[in-house]
Order: structure tokens, then sequence, then C-alpha cells
């Protein structure tokens, strides 16, 4: 019987002044738990932020958390050192070039595809469509050797460009998948109406379509932000001189002991970018991430 | 519909229906201008590279195409020691993290599921997941180093391990007269002792800061009747000292655990000496007696393990994988117990079924899908993981941290120069991850 009521709004007789304090007194180790998990999680990123705000000798002989016996050991110092160090303004920059550019062209070209296959009417266009999803499960591998080979002859080697291109291209499957079947649920009557008005398809398409497509192309922006600001591989293996932050870090790496008060603010410094994004844009973020969980 | 069922929602025949006439050709133009730019990408940096890659795997090392070797590439990916390691490797990857993702995510969506603070929590948790494997690589690195002083993890070992075999006062020295033997990790005297005699006991080998800062000037115990009285002290001062003699400038050993063995070496008393290093054992019936030092005074304090090492490298590559990837799990999981049917679960509690029962007979199974998606979401993850390793091991041990996707960029870059196997390793990750995503893309169809 119980279980047909809308159990939400009746108050079942168990919840008594009693039952409720049982509950709570039972349930304070699940709090504990999970504080003390949550805690857990948070010490690396902790620890992270610390090291880098000590100086490489404090580091040397103590872990990072002697920061709280002695505060006054923390400095500034290393992060003043990083911006004046040409060679991280230099990766930060081209960081932002390839995230961004990627991020412009995958919701442009993604969008304008996904708009065709959504509301254009085309002979094959349903196994152009099942091909294009097809391409989901190429690996970013299968194309590192040929490209290089085509990115040396092409003078793509080497610069921003390159490396945001080969991201676009492998980001595009899923900017496709995402955006089709998002413009598919777009109510159909106004895009008629538009039709009938005698709008054209570059109007509608960026009058209706890109406005009313903003959730999705929203949370495909940031996964696709997201995803190339975090890169390596790809920049590993088409940069030599323009390298973004991941790679330049990883050029400190041999050196880690020695070089840890470049490498941690560093580090520190590429994840404050995500980090930002994603707390702006959380419920976007986690939106794309139930969408396309095929990718 | 065929295949494009693939995609859920309205099926593709819903767009407007092609009104024949004059603009026919018109809109197939604008359809193509459309399509353009995606095909033309996805065909240049996708479609021509991966056959490309399928046929260069069958050819030599070097040149455009270099020479036919057939499926030499393919021998060698099963038979070179580094590449095995990885394909092993990738194995426990698969074996270990997505079983393990999936349920640390299904553990935490359940129990944050009716805490007010889940948010804080969920945040906390996810977060990793905006911060690149590479950084999540350094961070660790950080945290795994060796030394407990300065390696988190190494730290908290060394705090547990101190709780159940606490590192000895003296870990390091050694007996400064011959009369004093090691005897099964503890140091005995030899020379027997009587009540109302006197046992000195003298250590060398103590570094000035390894000394207890309590430590005062060490006290020649005047003989006590009925009692065996003695010192423990560093016997050694600047310059060096008289060997075995209490001397100024010499200092007491505190805390230091003192036994008194009879003959038979059966420890009868114990006591802990004095800021001065004294100690005194009272009422001594008679007989004879061998003053010691307990071994656990020498305890070895706790070094902490080599995790970034040849043998633990993977286990801790794994731990950091299953922290930046349970948020996913939890985020996903959660939302698929957000959605389930809450009557389900109410008739089953009211029909006195327990929480355990509930969990493991109706929210599992009602999950099972989401758990699937997460669990094949990560199996593809991880068969295609490269930065962290390439992060986090260090240079020395990437032959035993070694990963397909690691091993297919040291074939074909960074001086491997195997354009190749390294072909013939990439289109072997490809053939790995077909048929999980194939599962992945046949259950989406299955859903809508």
């Amino acid at each position: 019987m119980a279980a047909a009521a809308p159990a939400v709004e009746i108050p079942a007789p168990r919840d008594s002044a009693a039952a409720k304090i049982v509950r709570t007194v039972t349930r304070g180790p699940l709090h504990l738990a999970l504080i003390a998990i949550g805690g857990l999680w948070l010490v690396p990123t902790i620890g992270l932020f610390i090291t880098s705000i000590l100086p490489a000798s404090a580091l040397a002989s103590k872990g990072w958390w002697q920061v709280f016996s002695h505060p006054s050991t923390a400095t500034w110092a290393n992060y003043d050192a990083l911006f004046h160090n040409s060679g991280l303004i230099q990766a930060l920059k081209t960081t932002a070039y390839i995230a961004v550019g990627n991020t412009v062209l995958v919701v442009i070209i993604g969008a304008m595809a996904g708009y065709a296959f959504a509301w254009l009417d085309f002979p094959g266009r349903d196994w152009i469509f099942i091909g294009v999803i097809g391409l989901l499960v190429v690996p970013l591998q299968m194309a590192l050797i040929p490209m290089f080979r085509l990115y040396n002859t092409f003078g793509l080697f080497d610069t921003w460009y390159g490396i945001a291109l080969f991201h676009t291209a492998f980001g595009l499957p899923f900017a496709v998948f995402l955006l089709r079947n998002f413009f598919v649920g777009l109510p159909k009557d106004i895009l008629e109406s538009a039709r009938i008005d005698g709008a054209n398809e570059i109007v509608i398409f960026l009058r209706l379509i890109l406005p009313l497509g903003l959730p999705a192309i929203a949370s495909l922006a940031i996964f696709q932000f997201l995803w190339t600001w975090n890169d390596l591989l790809v920049a590993l293996t088409f940069g030599q001189n323009t390298t973004p932050i991941t790679v330049w870090i990883a050029g400190q790496l041999r050196e880690f002991g020695t070089s840890i008060d470049i490498i941690a603010p560093a580090s520190f410094i590429s994840l404050v970018v995500p980090l930002c994004v994603f707390f702006a844009f959380q419920r976007y973020f986690v939106q794309g991430l139930l969408a396309g969980s095929v990718k | 519909m065929t295949a494009g069922g693939i995609t859920a929602e309205p099926p593709i025949a819903a767009a407007p229906p092609p009104s024949a006439g004059p603009g026919r050709l018109g809109r197939y133009l604008t359809s193509a201008i459309f399509l353009a730019p995606a095909l033309f990408m996805l065909g240049v940096w996708m479609v021509y590279p991966a056959v490309y890659t399928i046929i260069r795997s069958f050819f030599g090392q070097t040149g455009f195409f270099g020479h036919w070797v057939g499926i030499d590439n393919y021998k060698t990916l099963f038979t070179t020691s580094t590449l095995t390691t990885a394909i092993k490797n990738n194995a426990i990857w698969v074996a270990v993290v997505p079983a393990l993702v999936t349920a640390i995510g299904l553990v935490f969506a359940v129990l944050t599921e009716r805490v007010r603070w889940a948010v804080a929590f969920k945040t906390v948790v996810f977060l990793p997941m905006a911060i690149s494997a590479f950084a999540t690589g350094v961070t660790w690195r950080i945290m795994y180093q060796q030394d407990p002083g300065l390696g988190a993890v190494n730290a908290l070992g060394k705090t547990i391990s101190g709780v159940f075999s606490p590192a000895g006062v003296l870990s390091s020295a050694s007996p400064s007269i011959p009369a004093l033997q090691s005897k099964g990790g503890a140091l005995v005297l030899k020379t027997a002792t009587h009540p109302g005699g006197v046992a000195l006991l003298g250590l060398t080998g103590i570094a000035p800061d390894q000394v207890p800062k309590s430590a005062v000037q060490a006290v020649q115990p005047a003989p006590k009747p009925g009692d065996v009285v003695g010192a423990v002290w560093r016997d050694f001062k600047p310059g060096g000292g008289k060997v075995g003699v209490l001397e100024k400038g010499e200092v007491g050993l505190p805390g230091v655990t003192v036994e008194l063995r009879d003959a038979s070496g059966k420890t009868l008393q114990s006591t802990k000496s004095k800021p001065d290093g004294s100690f005194d054992f009272s009422k001594v019936p008679a007989g004879t007696y061998h003053a010691a030092i307990g071994a656990q005074t020498f305890a070895k304090p706790f070094g902490g393990y080599a995790w970034l090492g040849p043998n633990l490298i993977v286990p801790s590559l794994l731990i950091s994988y299953i922290w930046i990837w349970a948020g996913f799990a939890m985020v996903v999981i959660g939302a698929g117990l957000a959605s389930m049917p809450r009557d389900v679960l109410e008739a089953a509690r009211t029909d006195g079924a327990t929480e355990w029962q509930t969990f493991r007979r109706v929210t599992v199974p009602l999950l099972m899908p989401v758990l699937s998606v997460v669990f094949v979401t990560m199996i593809i993850n991880v068969l295609k993981v490269f930065d962290i390793v390439y992060a986090l091991a260090p240079q020395s041990e990437y032959a035993k941290a070694n990963v397909i996707a690691l091993a297919m960029y040291f074939a074909a870059f960074q001086g491997g120069g195997n354009f190749g196997v390294g072909s013939a390793i990439a289109v072997f990750l490809f053939l790995l991850v077909i048929p999980v995503l194939a599962l992945n893309i046949r259950r989406f169809k299955r859903e809508s």
C-alpha cells in the first residue's frame, strides 16, 4: 500500500523523533567516512599547490606538509620566477591558441554537419552519418605516423594550428554525434515556419539552430577545450619548438628533484584554467559526460 | 531503420520531407556546403591515415613505405620483451581498473545519495577529472617519493607502521666495548653482574642529531645493595674520550629499554633509562645476571616503499589513475541512481528487505545498464592510456611501466624511428578498441 502512495509526502510512522536521533547517530560513521575519503581525494592537489609555493631548498629535506608547522617557508618566488620565464609564457600562449582554436573549429564545423544530418535532405545521409559515428573507434595513434609525414610535407609540423587541426578532426565524430542528436530534438514547427517565411538554410542555422542548440554546444565546447588543454600525446608528436604547457613541463621532468620549483608551480598553473572552466560550467560538463560516454 | 538507430531519439527519417521540385539541386548544394568542412577534415585526418597506417604496418622500418615485410612487424610486437611487457601491463590495467573504478563509483554514488552535503563531496572527488592526466602524473610523483620525510604516501605508511612497530630510540648505535655483544637484535653485556653490581652499557656510532633531546651529562651510578644498577650512555665526546668510562662531556641515553636477563638469557625485569642514562633494577635475588639493551631500541625506522621503483610502478600508476576516474564513475552512476524508480526501492523496504538486500537485489540490477556503460568506457580509456604513464613513471622505469600507447610512441618517435612497428602497434590498439566500442554502441541502440 505504502509503495503506491506518494512516499515523499506522507511521513512514515517510524520517522519519530527518537528514530531520527537513532538515524543521525548511526549515520555518523557514514559522514566521517565521507569526510575522510574527501580529504584523501584532496590531498594530492593540495600537496601539489603547497609544493609549488615552497623553495626547492626547503623541499630537499622535508615534505611539503612542513608548511603547516613553518608557514614562513611559503613564498611566491617560484611563481614570480615563472612569470618571468619566457619559455613558460610562450607555452601558455601556445596552449591557449591550440585549445581555443580547436574549440571554435569543432563547434562551427560540428554544428554545420550536425545541422545537415538533422534537418537537411540529401541522398545517402543516413549512411554518411553512420560512417562519421563509426570513426569514433579510430584511436588517434592510427593517425600519428601518416600525419607526421604529411605535416612535414605541408609545413604544418611544429605549428599551433597543425596541432589544433589534428584535435579538431578527432573531436568531430563526437561533436557531430552530440549536436545532431540535440538538433533533431528541436521543435520542428519553428524551423518549418522559418522556411515558409523564406529564410534560407544559412539564416536558419545562424539565427535559430545555434541559439537553440546552445546547451549542447556549451557541453561540447567545454569538453573540447579541456581535452586539448590537457593533451600531451598530440603536442608531443607534432610540436618541437611550438609546445603547449604539458610538453614544456615534460621537458623538465628529467630532473625532477632539482627542477621541482619549476615543475610544481607550472603544473599548478596548467591546471588552474581547466579547474576554473570546470567550476564555471560544471553543469554542462556533467551533461556532456553523460551524453558522451561512448567516446 | 538499420544502424541509424544507434543514436536514439527521433529516427533519422523524421527530417523534413523532401519537397520535390526545382529547388532540389540547390538543397543538395546547401547540404554539401554544410557538410564539406567536416567531411574534408575526417577524410584527411582520419580515413586516409587509418588506411595508410594499416598498409604501412606491413612494410619495413624507414622510407615512405620501405620494403614489404609481411607480418614481421606484428611478430616483433609479440616477441620483443618491452612490447610484450606493454601488452601484459595493459592486460593488468584492463583487469583491474574498470572493475575497481566502477565499484568505487557505485559505492560513492550510493553513500552520497542521501547525504545533504553530497554536492561538496562529489565536487571534490570529481575534481581530478578536470586536471590533465599529465599534471596528475606530476602530482603523484610528489606524493610517491620514497623518503617518508618527502613523499606523503610513505609518510602515511610511516605513521601507520609507527603505531604497530615503532622505530627504536637509537636505530644506528653500536656497542663501544667488546663485552657488549649483539644477540638476536639486542645487545647483551657478556660480563656477568650480581645484586649490588654496576653494569655499564656504552654505545657509540650515534650521530649528534640522533641523541635524544632530553639527554644530560651521564653519571657513574653508585652501587646499591640488592639492586643491579648501571647506565646507558654515549661513550663518545668531541675528541674521542676513554672507552668504557663515563667522562665529563658524555651524555646519558634516556628512554632506552634495559633488560635484566638470567644466565639462560630469559628476561626477568625491564626498565627505561633516565635522562642521565642511569637505570636501576631493584630487589634482585642473589644470582648471576646479564644486563642487556632490548632489541626494540635499535629497530630501524620505516624507510618507505619505492613506489616508483620497478616492482611497484604499475600498482602506483593504477592507484593514480583510479584517483582520476572514480569521480567520473560516481557522477554517471549517481545520475542513473537519481533516475531510478523510487517506488521499487520503497516497495522492497516496505517488504522488510534490509538495506543490503535492497542494494544487492534491487539497486544493482536496476543500475546494470549504467554500470556496464561505465565499465566499457573505462576499458576503452585504459587501452589508450598514455599521459599518466609518461608523466608519472621515471624514464628509467618506462620498460617496466610500458603500455601499448607508450610503446607505440617510442617505437615510432623519440629516437625509435621505426614506422613499421609503430604502425603495427597502432593497428593492434585499433583492433582491441573496436569490439569494445561496438559493444557500447550496440547497447545504445538497444536502449533507444
